[in-house]
């Protein structure tokens, strides 16, 4: 399956001003960025998902656990096409579908409800394992997690699991701020290596090692990649 | 007779070969009753290891790819220590599954309170839109297993238990059922309690009804019963007292009531012992049931 997409001549210098339409503001924190770069070239280059075959059984999905910080997700899907841009300025409002915290019932294209940390990659793992188990091979699971998200135990129950269960088709994107209050001494890729999965580290707003970091093959394990961006501010 | 936990790996087992929908996932518990089953349906039986967060976020993970995901564990396990993603993995992604708990209230007294569950179904009624199956007998269970598994995408919660009637009642249609009319009041016997009523209201003027389906709680029922007898109603419940009271409650608005909720005691009672021990520690043996409802309809 191949992505299929509704042109709307946006592009990755456009989301700037998408991001502007719901904040309000010209300039944005890092905080509110920081899974830029990682979902553009997600949406552009790697997922075979778009709003034209955004219900069949055998798209990739995109699993956005870390709800918190929305914008950039609702500029690149609404970039792509998944929705309306005036959809945006409507962003948090009593009225508008897109909330602080995404609503899959509510928004084409949003794979989870999300915004308590801890869920989203559970739920990856028992997508892929559904996926695997109606022999939906050729789908792709992507969770974006942040580094402090990982705190959350619930994350380390479905690392180990994907990684002895070896869940080829899910893959991991940690973005990584420094925002863990204690830290992951040894790096957080050690985390994922340990239980079994293929693991590397890049610069989070580099998109060609972005691209080369998401298409490595892991053959017979889950992937995780670790992008590194700013430190919190 | 088989228990209701075994009736439930044999007829799960069984459908997992007919139904390509269904899907089970464990957490340990159970898991070598269900190893043939696994076998023969490798990627339909899942087992996370001893990880409860987990089996709930695999359900819900499988519930998005389109399967219908039957998650079990003991009940503390299932709806207690996992419960935000019981509430976010299912309810708010808009998406269904099959929760099947065993140990209930009090099935292992002398394990102790952590593997007791008292507070399962209230904990439940804090959400929207779970049904609530309540067997009072392993062929009642059977019968609402597989209702559950036929339900669409609809949120179900099967609570089985070492408890059991020694007879099965037919089920029908889901309906609270009379078992017995009278007119000074009515009592209202929830699944494995059935026999405790019938023998604690042998001889007294009241209806009994039977509830093997809790949630949706059957208001017409109830109405009806409370409109042919005295509007004095008696909750018997396996789990903890009062559960269904708000229910009964709105049940009844409109017509002036008296409700009386027993089950389980909010209390711990740090014993141990055997099932029929804590039942009647808990005023739910037939004895105790006797007074508690003749003191109440004076």
């Amino acid at each position: 399956m191949t992505q299929v997409s509704a042109d709307t001549g946006l592009r990755y210098e456009d989301l700037d001003r998408l991001i502007a339409l719901m904040t309000g503001a010209e300039k944005h924190g890092p905080a509110a960025t920081s899974t830029l770069d990682v979902l553009w070239v997600l949406y552009d280059r790697v997922l075979r998902v778009g709003p034209g075959n955004a219900r069949d059984a055998g798209r990739d999905r995109f699993l956005l656990s870390k709800g918190h910080g929305p914008m950039a997700y609702y500029a690149v899907l609404a970039a792509k096409g998944f929705f309306p841009v005036d959809w945006l300025p409507g962003f948090g409002a009593y009225d508008s579908p897109l909330g602080h915290h995404p609503d899959r019932t509510l928004i084409p294209g949003v794979e989870i409800s999300s915004g308590s940390l801890g869920h989203g990659l559970p739920l990856g793992v028992g997508s892929a394992l559904g996926l695997r188990a109606q022999g939906l091979d050729g789908a792709a699971v992507w969770v974006l997690i942040g580094d402090a998200e990982l705190d959350e135990g619930s994350n380390h129950e479905a690392i180990a699991h994907a990684g002895s269960a070896g869940l080829e088709a899910l893959h991991t994107v940690v973005i990584d701020n420094d925002s863990a209050t204690h830290g992951w001494p040894g790096g957080i890729a050690s985390r994922f290596e340990a239980a079994g999965w293929s693991a590397v580290t890049v610069d989070g707003r580099d998109h060609a090692a972005l691209h080369a970091a998401f298409t490595a093959p892991h053959p017979g394990r889950p992937h995780a990649v670790v992008a590194r961006v700013e430190k919190k501010f | 007779m088989d228990t209701m936990r075994e009736r439930f790996i044999s007829v799960t087992s069984r459908l997992l070969d007919e139904d390509r929908r269904l899907a089970v996932v464990l957490a340990e518990i159970s898991m070598d009753g269900f190893r043939p089953a696994q076998e023969r349906h490798p990627d339909r039986v899942i087992n996370v290891g001893i990880r409860e967060q987990l089996l709930v976020g695999v359900g819900g993970g499988l519930a998005l790819t389109g399967l219908r995901p039957v998650l079990h564990t003991f009940a503390s396990f299932l709806v207690e220590r996992p419960f935000e993603q019981v509430k976010l993995d299912f309810g708010h992604q808009g998406t269904g599954g099959v929760l099947v708990s065993a140990s209930a209230s009090y099935d292992w007294p002398a394990g102790g309170f952590t593997h007791m569950a008292p507070g399962d179904v209230a904990l439940l009624d804090t959400l929207d839109g779970w049904t609530v199956h309540v067997p009072g007998h392993p062929d009642e269970a059977e019968a609402l297993l597989r209702h559950a598994y036929a339900a669409g995408d609809d949120r179900v919660y099967v609570r089985l238990s070492q408890q059991s009637n020694a007879a099965p009642r037919p089920l029908g249609d889901l309906r609270f059922q009379t078992v017995r009319e009278g007119r000074a009041g009515v009592v209202l016997a929830v699944g494995p309690l059935l026999d405790n009523v019938l023998a604690a209201t042998e001889g007294l003027d009241v209806t009994v009804l039977y509830a093997a389906t809790v949630r949706p709680f059957d208001d017409a029922a109830l109405r009806a019963a409370a409109g042919r007898a005295s509007a004095d109603v008696v909750l018997v419940e396996p789990y903890l007292a009062g559960t269904s009271a708000a229910a009964a409650g709105q049940a009844l608005v409109d017509l002036p009531h008296r409700v009386l909720p027993l089950g389980v005691g909010r209390a711990e009672l740090r014993r141990y012992g055997t099932i029929d021990e804590h039942t009647a520690a808990h005023g739910l043996d037939a004895g105790s049931l006797r007074g508690r409802i003749t003191g109440f309809l004076r």
